[in-house]
């Protein structure tokens, strides 16, 4: 199983390739919807993405209060 | 009239596929304009049965196929009036999308929701109405109903018991949480998961495959295999009717209504 600094890497590669943004302007205490300029429908994108490639369920209650990578990276971890 | 061009559907009909176009902004939302105009295609579809194998419909918003009711406009008219009198309204709105969704999911066609992004609340009622539903890699499915204070309005609740597991029914309704693709089709509720972008082509593959056989046939089939919960459909009006003159749901949709989100209530 990967670690969870693994995980949070794959997430800030994925939400900078899906939202065209320099993977070096993303870190993992960044509030994502502030950093990445998104609303809740991409949001939405961005969970479809990250269920896919970590090929977990991820539902979307479990991300009320989360905004940013590191919590976010956290709770996929704990689904894998 | 084999085509149409409306404020928020369009349809043609092709090779003996009826296409229904959903395309109003910002994703879709049903509210009186598009139940005005899919009442208009009711009507049509009645001339297309005759020489028509299927239907497909899809969505030409890049946000996805539908993101449910038109909550803005059922607010806004409703907000000022007396409840019982809102609740009136809200009842003859229920009662003429029901019999558009009834029609749909009556017709002798083979019918196709083609399905991407956020197939949620009045959009996923749509869909289930179709005979198959087709999904492509960013559609995801959702019954956000329960965190209005409001259950599915549209059908959703007695067609997801005809298609679906009991307790996945449970899970969708009392966690309003959304389902991808493959969940989707894990459970059974999407026969084809496509690339991102494939689904009307896939979609048309579909359609042409099943005009190959016999209409009669197929429609005989249909009928025996796709019982309407006609009795359970009525209830489910009643019951939005009474949960829906609560206070806590006139709070609900004026907070969903305040904001400028897309989706409000999520996550």
């Amino acid at each position: 199983m990967q670690t969870s600094e693994q995980t949070l890497n794959d997430i800030l590669a994925l939400a900078a390739a899906h939202f065209k943004v320099p993977r070096e302007k993303l870190g993992p205490d960044d509030d994502f919807f502030k950093t990445l300029k998104i609303d809740s429908l991409q949001a939405l994108d961005l969970l479809t993405k990250l269920e896919n490639h970590f090929h977990v369920e991820l539902p979307d209650y479990e991300l009320q209060g989360v905004s940013d990578f590191r919590t976010l990276a956290s709770r996929i971890q704990s689904r894998l | 009239m084999d085509s149409f061009k409306g404020q928020a559907v369009s349809w043609y009909v092709n090779d003996g596929v009826v296409e229904l176009a959903l395309d109003r902004e910002p994703c879709n939302e049903i509210g009186s304009a598009t139940l005005g105009e899919l009442e208009q295609f009711v009507q049509a579809m009645r001339t297309f049965e005759r020489s028509a194998h299927a239907l497909i419909i899809y969505s030409q918003r890049n946000c996805g196929f539908c993101a449910g009711a038109d909550l803005r406009e059922l607010y806004g008219r409703s907000k000022d009036m007396e409840r019982l009198q809102a609740v009136g309204q809200v009842r003859t709105f229920l009662e003429k999308i029901h019999a558009v969704l009834n029609a749909i999911d009556a017709t002798p066609l083979a019918t196709i929701a083609a399905t991407h992004g956020v197939v949620f609340g009045g959009g996923f009622e749509l869909a289930l109405a179709c005979d198959l539903i087709i999904a492509d890699k960013t559609a995801r499915f959702c019954f956000p109903e329960l965190r209005l204070g409001l259950i599915p309005g549209f059908g959703g609740i007695p067609r997801l018991k005809r298609d679906l597991g009991n307790a996945v029914v449970r899970d969708l309704l009392l966690t309003g949480r959304s389902f991808n693709a493959t969940k989707a089709q894990q459970v059974g509720l999407v026969s084809q998961v496509v690339g991102e972008g494939e689904v009307l082509r896939v979609a048309r593959g579909t359609a042409a495959q099943v005009g190959k056989f016999d209409r009669k046939t197929a429609a005989a089939a249909k009928q025996f295999i796709k019982p309407i919960p006609y009795e359970e459909l009525k209830r489910e009006i009643d019951i939005f009717c009474e949960l829906f003159i609560r206070p806590a749901v006139e709070a609900g949709l004026r907070k969903f209504a305040e904001s400028s989100e897309a989706l409000p209530y999520l996550p």
